[in-house]
């Protein structure tokens, strides 16, 4: 497989069904992924498409093996799911709600930093590898296999990336959304970490906004610890400090947080920074 | 979403923070009835959502009743920072002896609340943290454990308090911390937290700024909102279910998704113009939300084009297009529109703008170019 999700994904869609979660699970079967289970309390012994339904995750799991999970869980009640699906075993969640309370991520956080589970999100598109494993809402006919890693903290964004890689013939290894909150499951670095070891993957597109330092981060992990080529692209240029820009992990605050800073610290170490999305895909055909 | 002074402070108090007598006036002579009520000298204080409302001449100290009537009437009606002034805070003056700051955020790359104190309170910590960095003492808090006594207690030696106020100190940072966590803040802070004459403590301004998306589990708080202090667009917006922030520029965008958004109007920059907003319509928007967004768009009247991106997944390219013209038969408008739509139903969305002769393009850039070109000859 590219990285965290393939054809051993085993998938639980929890709250597959609501509107939401049975158009998405239907979409994720046809794109090829291996969806397993579904989880909604109340709804066990139901079937969502050829998909059965258990009322708790552990049961999912015992009679499925079930190792992924993915939510479409209102915020109110994410926090709880993904502590379900982490007690129950569940190595990868993948939270596509938006919305969730920031110090219930806090909680979330300590929570999972004593488990083995990763999270990617919240409020992400999820995760994709190119011609064999969907988990989550993006359109997946505009990606195509090949060796290019996706890491983003943007959803549509990161569609129109990866549409201007495949026009040119750059196939994907894995897209990772890892959301626009600002405090998510995974960031910038453990993607890069993974990218940096996965034998598919020749080059490693990142994709960042304002708010926050993890892109500062990521350069100084770039610049220490990779040896393939990265190329970034950061959203949110003409932003104003102090405002919310749609993302809640999307602010410039106390004058941190720019654009420009992230900017510098990329071409500081040498990655090749895009002005625009499809600029992204002329950089990256440079290099391969 | 930020709560005033007065609310922020009331906050406070219920969580065992002395906060100086006072009461809040709409008028002059409620103003001076409070006044008389409190004695001696009193702070008339504008309530705005901006800061260095000081400096503007928002804060002003009266000897008496007469002093606070004559300036509660001039500081009502002011504007500071594009905000009208319409309520005063009228507290009773402290006896000042140290401006301590002291605050709660989140710290994101630690993923944990963080409590920061400094001795010098009473200006922004911003300017603080640029000047003097090492006149900041942060103190990273487990969100299981909650703030600890000698953690409250190692603070207070760090701002070089004296012993008898130590107590004191502890309660008022364990009180804001609780007020914190409870009301799912992402700011809460006192400053000045002032240090009087006979060692007493009292938060004297103070300021908290809520989690938008935690308002569903705070009915009260949510409450709290003052819709006066918000402008007409962002009042829309926020009741469409859309995000829109104001810009200064005069090409109006509309979007589906906020990273998009963020690059589309870096792209009108590139090609030499500015945008008027920032504008996300979010996934699956149907066309009541698109004529929502679009007439806000149009409120503005810097607004010399307006761009359309839509990268369709979950939205419907025919949904927004249909959504435009709908728009417009509300809205009579003779700006200039080019759309740029891609994904799912994107030739019947395509087809449905031609039809009503409005210009399409096929790429972001593109789009973007003619947006620039359709302002600069409108």
């Amino acid at each position: 497989m590219a990285i965290l999700v393939g054809k051993e994904t085993r998938l639980v869609v929890q709250g597959i069904t609501g509107r939401e979660g049975a158009f998405h699970t239907q979409q994720m079967i046809e794109y090829g992924t291996q969806v397993v289970a579904g989880m909604t309390p109340g709804k066990g012994g139901d079937w969502v498409h050829t998909v059965p339904v258990f009322d708790t995750v552990k049961e999912a799991v015992n009679a499925t093996g079930a190792n992924t999970s993915i939510i479409y869980v209102p915020a109110a009640f994410a926090p709880d799911t993904i502590m379900e699906a982490a007690d129950a075993g569940i190595e990868l969640i993948v939270c596509v709600t938006e919305g969730i309370p920031v110090l219930d991520m806090v909680r979330l956080r300590h929570f999972l930093d004593q488990t083995d589970a990763r999270l990617i999100g919240p409020n992400c598109p999820g995760v994709i590898s190119p011609g064999t494993a969907k988990v989550g809402i993006m359109p997946g006919h505009i990606h195509k296999p090949g060796p290019v890693g996706l890491v983003s903290r943007s959803g549509t964004l990161t569609y129109e990336v990866v549409q201007a890689l495949t026009d040119q013939g750059l196939g994907q290894s894995t897209a990772v959304g890892i959301g626009g909150d600002p405090i998510i499951g995974t960031n910038f670095i453990d993607i890069l970490r993974l990218f940096e070891s996965d034998p598919m993957t020749d080059h490693v597109v990142l994709i960042g906004e304002i708010g926050g330092s993890e892109e500062e981060r990521a350069a100084q992990f770039i610049a220490t610890e990779m040896s393939k080529p990265v190329t970034a692209f950061i959203a949110g240029r003409t932003a104003p400090p102090g405002k919310r820009m749609g993302h809640a992990g999307a602010i410039i605050e106390g004058g941190e947080g720019t654009a420009q800073e992230k900017i510098a610290a990329f071409e500081a170490v040498g990655v090749k920074v895009a002005r625009q999305p499809a600029e992204v895909a002329d950089l990256v055909a440079q290099r391969i | 979403m930020k709560l005033h002074e007065y609310q922020s402070k009331r906050i406070f108090a219920k969580y065992g923070i002395p906060i100086p007598e006072g009461d809040v006036a709409m008028s002059a002579a409620e103003a001076r009835q409070i006044a008389q009520r409190l004695g001696g000298r009193v702070v008339v204080k504008s309530q705005v959502l901006v800061g260095g409302r000081g400096k503007a001449g928002g804060i002003k100290l009266a000897k008496d009743a007469d002093e606070a009537e004559a300036l509660a009437d001039q500081i009502l009606g002011m504007t500071i920072k594009g905000l009208t002034v319409d309520k005063v805070l009228i507290d009773q003056a402290a006896d000042i002896r140290e401006e301590i700051y002291l605050g709660i955020t989140i710290d994101r790359a630690r993923r944990k609340p963080v409590m920061m104190a400094s001795s010098e309170g009473g200006v922004e910590i911003e300017e603080v943290a640029k000047a003097t960095p090492e006149k900041i003492s942060k103190l990273i808090i487990d969100p299981a454990t909650g703030l600890m006594d000698y953690q409250a207690r190692n603070l207070a030696f760090d701002l070089g308090m004296r012993r008898a106020s130590i107590r004191q100190f502890t309660i008022i940072a364990k009180g804001l911390y609780q007020a914190f966590t409870e009301s799912d803040a992402s700011l809460a802070e006192i400053n000045p937290l002032v240090v009087t004459g006979d060692d007493k403590l009292l938060a004297v301004d103070g300021k908290i700024v809520l989690d938008d998306n935690a308002l569903f589990r705070h009915k009260d708080l949510a409450e709290l909102r003052d819709v006066q202090e918000e402008a007409e667009a962002e009042r829309q917006a926020r009741h469409a279910g859309i995000s829109y922030v104001k810009l200064d520029g005069e090409i109006g965008c509309m979007v589906n998704g906020a990273g998009l958004a963020m690059a589309t109007m870096d792209i009108i920059k590139l090609y030499g113009a500015e945008p008027a907003n920032f504008l996300d319509i979010g996934g699956g928007a149907k066309s009541d939300k698109v004529a929502a967004a679009l007439r806000i768009i149009l409120s503005d009247s810097n607004v010399k084009a307006v761009l359309f991106n839509i990268f369709g997944g979950i939205t419907r390219c025919d949904e927004v297009a249909r959504g435009i013209l709908e728009a417009l038969k509300e809205v009579p408008t003779d700006v200039p529109m080019v759309a740029r739509l891609v994904g799912t139903n994107e030739e019947e969305g395509r087809r449905i703008l031609a039809e009503a002769q409005m210009a399409t393009a096929k790429s972001l850039a593109e789009a973007a170019e003619r947006a620039v070109a359709m302002a600069q000859t409108n």
